[in-house]
């Protein structure tokens, strides 16, 4: 049987690759892929404790995560085309009207 | 005592570790978003060693599937960038990014072993099996979860629309 912590810590992981990538990262779209990283860890934690607890709670709320997932990176990349259509770049440097 | 779960949660782990580093470090997008797409298999593979099989079912049909196929098809809709080498161009902010990165990586650890989770949480196979099935969780999103799931679909909506609006060329 494989302890509960080796799945927190492969969770713990890729949260925090996904944080490094959406810190470090300048094209949009990786920055983007970065944060489905993250949903992914979080994701794995819910999975880990529903499966360890015996409570199939912590599934549904995956299934939930991931239809937000979907409607999220539909309208991102809907922004980013836009963007893209109007800037002729996806270099978040690039995009800073709205920055002070 | 190695038993197959030991060697397979290795593997995956392995496989999800090194593809989840590849996805932030390589220049080539599209080399990224094909990486995240063998994250999302293995993780899949760790939900089945968890028996979430509904889980791993529809990760890789909606992750793998039909995000990663959005994604793949907007890369190659946008002219590809020329960008440099990961500590090349703004070292310093690199740098202060991945040490913020490791100092949280170690609370979370440091979290994660001083709750000494093992000893209080036992996983018990035939309960997670039990939970894991399509039935159970049908079962619970049609009856206690049925008000979220009924948002959950007309969120679906929303963001198609939404979507189409704005990737529309022009606005009347």
């Amino acid at each position: 049987m494989i302890p509960i912590e080796f799945y927190l810590v492969l969770s713990a992981f890729m949260f925090i690759t996904g944080v490094v990538g959406v810190l470090t990262r300048k094209n949009a779209i990786i920055v983007f892929m970065s944060i489905e990283l993250m949903l992914n860890a979080a994701n794995l934690s819910f999975v880990t404790f529903s499966s360890f607890l015996g409570n199939n709670i912590g599934q549904l709320f995956v299934f939930f995560v991931m239809t937000v997932a979907a409607a999220e990176s539909a309208v991102g990349l809907a922004i980013i085309i836009a963007l893209f259509r109007n800037k002729l770049t996806i270099n978040i440097d690039e995009i800073n009207i709205l920055k002070w | 005592m190695i038993t197959l779960q030991i060697v397979l949660f290795s593997v995956f782990a392995f496989i999800a570790v090194v593809t989840s580093i590849l996805v932030v470090t390589r220049k080539n997008p599209i080399i990224s978003a094909l990486f995240l797409v063998l994250n999302f298999a293995a993780l899949a593979g760790i939900y089945l060693l968890l028996n979430a099989q509904f889980i791993a079912v529809v990760q890789v049909i909606v992750y793998a599937g039909a995000i990663m196929v959005l994604f793949l098809f907007v890369i190659m809709l946008l002219r590809p960038e020329h960008e440099k080498n990961f500590f090349e161009e703004n070292p310093k902010m690199k740098w202060l990014a991945l040490t913020v990165g490791v100092v949280v990586f170690f609370q979370l650890i440091y979290t994660i072993f001083f709750g000494k989770l093992s000893t209080a949480i036992h996983q018990n196979a035939d309960k997670s099996v039990q939970i894991g099935t399509v039935e159970s969780i049908g079962r619970g999103l049609f009856t206690t979860y049925l008000i979220p799931f009924e948002a959950a679909g007309f969120l679906l909506l929303a963001a198609a629309i939404g979507a189409l609006v704005l990737a529309k060329k022009h606005f009347d």
